[in-house]
């Protein structure tokens, strides 16, 4: 038999077609950039409900107008200061009487941990910006964030963010997301 | 003295393009991978807010969006320059939030269902009265998980 050489495929077309399919992807996808605060609704209340009395020791109340401006423990506040208010609150490491009680949980992992008996508050106007809803929202999962991360150094002496799910389950247990929203009010006329 | 041998051919080589379409197939599916599809394109204006707690959304088939804030320029003069509310590809009242809650759980099976979140991707400048409306309309739908959407800042 003869020797015969294959001939030479001509494949530069093929870069231009596969450069042709990746600017098409390119246009008609996007990167996944969804970030953000996931929350729990309450379920639909029935009818005959009536809410269970609160004492006011346990109540941290924060309200927004529709000005924007944020007034929480009964004074208008700046909201550089939330955060740290609501750790103080919903922490009472002092045991203070005028902040909320705690009472005693069996935790797995944790053992016997006081969980905090206090609520968050928070009741916004209907003139509310959803710009402030969102910061005074986010300064209050900061806030139990690091009431978290505090505790997992302490027992497990490892960040929150790195601990297992057993684990993250625990601290979720000691330190709930304890923030409560109120029906919106209306002082700032129809819209 | 050496002498160098001047060569004949003055033509550029031609360069072996064998390989250019395998690197270009390699990012394609690069990003074929690290993307999704655009779903659908959007009639309102959104720049959401930022915040520094925020998470990822995980398993994005397990989400439904709900849009919410200025109609585009374009569509300005159908839809009005007030905040609206947009449900996959039409713009759509508060009203229409409790039947969009019951098709999207159609959609998935009865376990999936229950884990189904709502995103809410509004505009910083809108309302709470109108989010308000849409969270009541969502909560007597029973579609109790929702998620803000933000974007990411830096804590200074």
């Amino acid at each position: 038999m003869s020797k015969k050489s294959t001939p030479g495929l001509n494949t530069s077309s093929m870069s231009d077609i596969s450069f042709l399919l990746l600017a098409f992807f390119l246009m008609v996808s996007n990167i996944n950039t969804d970030m953000g605060i996931a929350r729990r609704l309450p379920p639909p209340l029935p009818p005959d409900f009536t809410p269970p009395e609160v004492r006011e020791r346990n109540i941290f109340q924060v309200k927004i107008n529709r000005n924007d401006r944020i007034l929480f423990n009964k004074e208008v506040g700046d909201i550089s200061l939330l955060k740290e208010r609501a750790k103080e609150f919903l922490g009472n490491p002092q045991d203070l009487p005028n902040l909320p009680q705690k009472e005693m949980v069996n935790i797995p992992l944790l053992g016997t941990y006081p969980v905090s008996k206090g609520v968050i508050s928070l009741q916004n106007d209907r003139g509310t910006s959803y710009d402030t809803y969102f910061r005074v929202q986010n300064e209050l999962t900061a806030a139990i964030n690091e009431m978290r991360d505090e505790l997992s150094r302490q027992k497990f002496s490892r960040p929150y963010k790195d601990l297992d799910q057993e684990h993250k389950d625990a601290i979720d247990k000691a330190i709930p997301v304890a923030i409560s929203e109120a029906e919106p009010k209306n002082t700032g006329g129809t819209k | 003295m050496a002498r160098f041998k001047q060569k004949n051919d003055k033509g550029t080589p031609a360069l072996n393009m064998g390989s250019m379409s395998d690197i270009i197939f390699m990012l394609l599916f690069f990003f074929m991978v690290i993307t999704t599809m655009r779903e659908s394109s959007l009639f309102v204006k959104i720049t959401p807010p930022k915040g520094s707690e925020v998470t990822k959304l995980e398993k994005k088939s397990l989400v439904s969006y709900i849009n919410i804030g200025v109609p585009q320029d374009a569509y300005a003069t159908k839809y009005g320059s007030e905040p609206r509310i947009q449900l996959n590809d039409q713009i759509a009242d508060v009203s229409d939030i409790r039947q969009f809650v019951e098709l999207e759980k159609n959609q998935r099976t009865e376990e999936d269902s229950k884990l189904l979140t709502f995103a809410i991707k509004a505009d910083g400048k809108v309302k709470m009265g109108m989010i308000s409306d849409v969270k009541q309309e969502l909560r007597a739908a029973s579609a109790l998980k929702i998620f803000y959407n933000a974007s990411k800042e830096v804590r200074k």
